[in-house]
C-alpha cells in the first residue's frame, strides 16, 4: 500500500464527488456541477472520469481502463497504474470480470451487466455549446426544455452534407427530458446508452460537471422523421477476428495504401480470436507462416 | 351623411411663444347622400383645413364633425381608421406612398385592405387605371417616379378604388387634361348616383357647376375674416 | 372586440433614473402602433418592458392568449413567457447580427422557431424556410448560405422570415429599418406592410423616423423623458401636432 489515501482523493471530496453522483442519477442527464480537483496528469486526459472512478471506487473493485476502446494506450494504462498505486485495487482487462470501467469515447462491445459502473471521460460536457456560446442561456434552455436549437445542428449537417454527419458526440434525449452530450463515443455507439443495465457516470473534469444515466434509462438520439438516426460504422469485418457487428477502426499498415480493419475494443477482438475467429487478414497471415 | 356642426380650429405653435391662431369657428355643413357639395373661398380661407378635419386630419377644437355615425371630433382613433377603410374616402392633391410599391398595387390596397381577393381588387384597379389612361406599361412601376399629373391620376384611382358612402376631393382636376378631367368629372357623377355624399374643392368653375349641388364659402367660418 | 395588448401603467426606473412611467394604451388585432421620440426618450425600455425582456417597477400588459384569453405577461412564468415569445411573439432587432444566429444558413435560421415549437420532419421545415425566403424576397439558392454573406438588407428580411415563420400575432419593432440604405429601407417598407395585412398583424414599431410610422403606423405615440407627451392616429399627430414637443419634432425633420 502506498502512502496515498485510497484512490488518491482525501474523503471528503470524494463524499462531495458521490454527492454529485447521486444526484446526476436522480435527476439522469442533468449536469450537476462539482468542485473538480487539480488531479495529477493534464486536463483533457480524463481528470474528470478520474475523479468519478475516484469517487466510486472500493477496494474489493476490479478497474478497467480503454481509451477508444484499447487498454493497452499510454492513457490507459497510465490512468489503471495510477489507480494501482493510489488505491491497490485489482485491474484487468476483461470487461466481463471489470466492476468499474472508465472509459474515453467508446462503450465496451461486450454487453455490460447490473453489477458494473461505466464512467466516461467528458471534455465538453454542454452539447448546446457550440450553438450557444453562454453559459447563463444554455442553463435557461435545459432548465425550460428549450431544444429547438439541438436540431438547428443537425438540420445544419443535412443541409450541408446531405445527411446528419454528426458522428460522434451524437446528442440524445433523457427520459424525454434532458438533451445530453454522450461525450465523444461514436454514434455506433449510441444504442447501448439507452436500457443498459450497468450505471453509466460522466465526469467532466476542465468544466466541473457530473451527470448520469441510471441503469436501464430511457436514451434517445435526436433525430428528423424523414432522415431518422442511424448507428453507422464501416461497412467491413475485424481483419482480424472476423467481427461483423462491432465498431471499426482504420489502420494504415504500409506507404502503398495498405490498411485493415480492426476491432477499436481490443478485449472483445481478442476473446473472439481466442474463441476461434479469424479475420482475413489474420487468416491469410497465419497461412503464409504455415 | 356629413355633418357639421358649431366646428371650431385653433393652432397653438409652442415653439413661437405658444402663439393661438384660430383659423375657424362655428363652421356647419350637411351634405346628404347622391350630393355633391363644393367649399369656396379664397387662398388660405379654409378650404382644405376643413376637409382634413372631416378626415380626422385635423383635430378640431370642438363642434361635431359625424360621417355615417361616427362622431370625427370625439372618435377614437380605431374608430376613424375604420370609418376611413369602409365609409370616407379622401383624395389628396399629395399621392403619398410607400417608394417601389407598383401602381396597380398601390390602387388596388384600400381594397385589399377590406379584404377583397386579390385578383378582384387587381382588377378593379387596372379597371380605373385604364380609364385614367394611364398606360398599361407604367402599371408596375411604383408612382413615385410619375409626372405630376400622372401621380394625380393615380391618387384618383385609389380614392375611387372603393364606393365610399363619403367622399372628399381636394382639386382632384387641377393639372389634368381635358380628356381625364372628363374621366374624373364622370367618376365624380357617378358616385353621385351611387349615393355617395362628397365634399369638393374645385379651382375649375365649370367643373365645379357640372358636379356640385351646392357652394359653401369657407370664408363665413374665418375668424377675423368676417 | 378584444384589445391583443392592453398596456397599463407601465413604469420603469434604472435605480433614481427614469425610464418610462406611466404608459398605457391598447392594442387591437391588425393595428400597427408607431411609438416615436428621440434617443433617451424611453421608447426602447417601453419595447423592452412590453416584449417581456425587462421587468418593469410597475403596470400590466395584458396579452390576449389563444387559450386562455387576457393574461399579463408580467405575471407569467419565464416558460410561458417564452413559448409565447417564440410562437405569438415576434421580435425584429435594428440589428440583424441581434437577432439572427450568424453561424446558422439561412435555411436553419428560419427553421429554428419552427423545430423550437416539435417540427422534426426535414423536408417540411425546409420547404416552410424556402416559402418563407421567397416571402422576403431572398433567393432560393442562398437558403445554405450564412447571414454573414448577405447584404444588411437581406440580413434584415431574414430576420423578418425568421420571426414570422410560426404565425405570430404580435410583432415588436426596434428601429428595423435603422442603419439601412434609403433604398432598402424603401423595400423593406413594402414587404412589412404587405405581410401586416396579409397576416392581420399586429405591430408595435420604435423608431425616430418619422417618414417609417407615416408609411407603416396606423397610430402613433410620441415619447419625451420617459413621458407618453401625445398620441393619436398618426397622420393627424404628424400634420396637426398639439404638443409643444411633437411640433419641434415634425418641424425639425428636414424636407427632400
Amino acid at each position: 500500500m502506498s502512502d496515498y489515501n485510497f484512490a488518491y482523493l482525501d474523503e471528503q471530496t470524494k463524499r462531495m464527488i458521490r454527492r454529485a453522483i447521486l444526484k446526476g442519477l436522480a435527476v439522469p442527464g442533468y449536469q450537476v456541477p462539482f468542485a473538480s480537483r487539480e488531479m495529477p496528469m493534464p486536463y483533457g486526459w480524463g481528470t474528470g472520469g478520474v475523479q468519478v472512478s475516484a469517487a466510486t471506487l472500493t477496494p474489493e473493485d476490479r478497474f478497467k481502463v480503454i481509451d477508444q476502446g484499447a487498454d493497452d494506450t499510454t492513457n490507459a494504462v497510465s490512468i489503471r497504474k495510477f489507480f494501482e498505486r493510489t488505491a491497490g485495487v485489482e485491474v484487468t482487462e476483461e470487461t466481463e470480470a471489470a466492476t468499474i470501467i472508465q472509459t474515453r469515447h467508446r462503450i465496451p462491445e461486450a454487453p455490460l451487466s447490473e453489477d458494473q459502473i461505466l464512467v466516461y471521460q467528458v471534455p465538453i460536457p454542454e452539447p448546446l455549446r457550440f450553438l450557444e456560446p453562454r453559459e447563463t442561456e444554455t442553463r435557461k434552455m435545459h432548465s425550460l426544455e428549450e431544444y429547438g436549437l439541438m436540431h438547428v445542428k443537425l438540420y445544419e449537417d443535412i443541409s450541408q452534407h446531405g445527411a446528419i454527419a454528426t458522428a460522434y458526440a451524437y446528442p440524445v434525449k433523457v427520459e424525454g427530458r434532458y438533451v445530453m452530450d454522450p461525450s465523444p463515443i461514436p454514434k455506433f455507439d449510441n444504442p447501448k446508452l439507452a436500457d443498459c443495465p450497468a450505471i453509466q457516470l460522466f465526469g467532466a473534469g476542465r468544466e466541473q460537471r457530473i451527470y448520469a444515466l441510471p441503469p436501464y434509462s430511457d436514451v434517445v438520439s435526436l433525430d428528423f422523421e424523414d432522415h431518422p438516426f442511424e448507428a453507422s460504422k464501416a461497412d467491413h469485418p475485424c481483419d482480424l477476428c472476423g467481427a461483423r457487428d462491432s465498431y471499426l477502426d482504420e489502420v494504415i499498415t504500409d506507404d502503398r495504401g495498405g490498411r485493415m480493419f480492426v476491432c477499436s475494443d481490443t478485449d472483445y477482438c481478442r476473446t473472439r480470436q481466442a474463441q476461434g475467429h479469424l479475420g482475413a487478414q489474420l487468416a491469410a497471415k497465419q497461412e503464409g507462416a504455415a | 351623411m356629413i355633418e357639421l356642426d358649431d366646428v371650431s380650429k385653433t393652432f397653438t405653435l409652442h415653439n413661437q411663444g405658444g402663439a393661438v391662431i384660430p383659423v375657424m369657428e362655428r363652421a356647419g355643413l350637411r351634405v346628404a347622400r347622391g350630393e355633391c357639395v363644393a367649399l369656396t373661398g379664397k387662398s388660405g380661407a379654409g378650404k382644405s383645413t376643413l376637409m382634413r378635419m372631416i378626415y380626422g386630419n385635423y383635430l378640431a377644437a370642438s363642434g361635431r364633425i359625424v360621417v355615417g355615425d361616427v362622431d370625427v371630433a370625439a372618435a377614437t382613433p380605431r374608430e376613424i381608421l375604420d370609418l376611413r377603410r369602409h365609409t370616407l374616402g379622401y383624395v389628396s392633391q399629395f399621392l403619398r406612398v410607400v417608394p417601389r410599391v407598383p401602381t396597380l398595387d398601390v390602387v388596388a390596397e384600400p381594397l385589399l385592405a377590406l379584404g377583397h381577393g386579390r385578383a378582384e381588387a387587381l382588377e378593379r384597379a387596372g379597371t380605373l387605371l385604364t380609364r385614367l389612361n394611364i398606360p398599361e406599361r407604367l402599371w408596375q412601376l411604383s408612382p413615385t417616379t410619375f409626372s405630376g399629373g400622372e401621380q394625380q391620376r393615380v391618387n384618383i384611382a385609389r380614392g375611387f378604388a372603393h364606393d365610399y358612402p363619403a367622399l372628399l376631393l381636394d382639386e382632384p382636376t387641377a393639372s389634368l387634361d381635358a380628356m381625364n378631367r372628363e374621366t374624373v368629372l364622370c367618376l365624380v357623377e357617378e358616385a353621385k348616383v351611387g349615393g355617395a355624399a362628397i365634399v369638393g374643392i374645385f379651382h375649375d368653375e365649370s367643373a365645379r357647376a357640372r358636379v356640385c349641388d351646392r357652394e359653401i364659402d369657407v370664408s363665413g367660418f374665418t375668424p377675423g375674416l368676417t | 372586440m378584444t384589445p391583443l395588448l392592453q398596456v397599463r401603467g407601465i413604469t420603469k426606473y434604472y435605480g433614481a433614473r427614469l425610464g418610462c412611467r406611466d404608459v398605457a394604451f391598447d392594442l387591437y388585432p391588425g393595428e400597427v402602433m408607431g411609438i416615436v421620440g428621440e434617443s433617451g426618450s424611453g421608447k426602447s425600455t417601453l419595447l423592452g418592458c412590453l416584449a417581456g425582456q425587462l421587468e418593469p417597477d410597475a403596470g400590466e400588459v395584458l396579452f390576449d392568449t389563444r387559450a386562455d384569453g387576457p393574461r399579463d405577461t408580467l405575471a407569467m412564468s419565464e416558460p410561458e413567457r417564452r413559448m409565447l415569445s417564440r410562437t405569438d411573439w415576434a421580435f425584429v432587432h435594428q440589428h440583424a447580427r441581434d437577432g439572427l444566429r450568424m453561424g446558422v444558413s439561412a435555411g436553419g435560421n428560419v427553421g429554428e422557431r419552427l423545430m423550437a415549437v416539435g417540427a422534426r420532419h426535414y423536408g417540411d421545415i425546409r420547404s416552410q424556410a424556402t416559402d418563407w425566403l421567397g416571402r422576403v424576397e431572398i433567393p432560393d439558392d442562398r437558403i445554405d448560405d450564412r447571414p454573414t454573406a448577405f447584404s444588411g438588407g437581406m440580413q434584415q428580411r431574414l430576420q423578418i422570415a425568421r420571426n414570422l415563420v410560426t404565425g405570430p400575432r404580435l410583432v415588436f419593432m426596434d428601429e428595423p429599418t435603422g442603419g439601412l440604405d434609403v433604398s432598402v429601407q424603401a423595400r423593406l417598407l413594402d414587404l412589412l406592410r404587405g405581410l401586416v395585412r396579409e397576416m392581420g398583424l399586429s405591430a408595435i414599431i420604435v423608431t425616430h423616423d418619422l417618414a417609417v410610422v407615416r408609411l407603416l403606423a396606423d397610430r402613433l405615440m410620441v415619447m419625451k423623458d420617459g413621458h407618453v407627451v401625445e398620441s393619436g392616429l398618426t397622420d393627424q399627430v404628424l400634420d396637426d401636432p398639439q404638443h409643444g414637443y411633437t411640433q419641434l419634432l415634425v418641424s425639425s425633420v428636414l424636407q427632400v
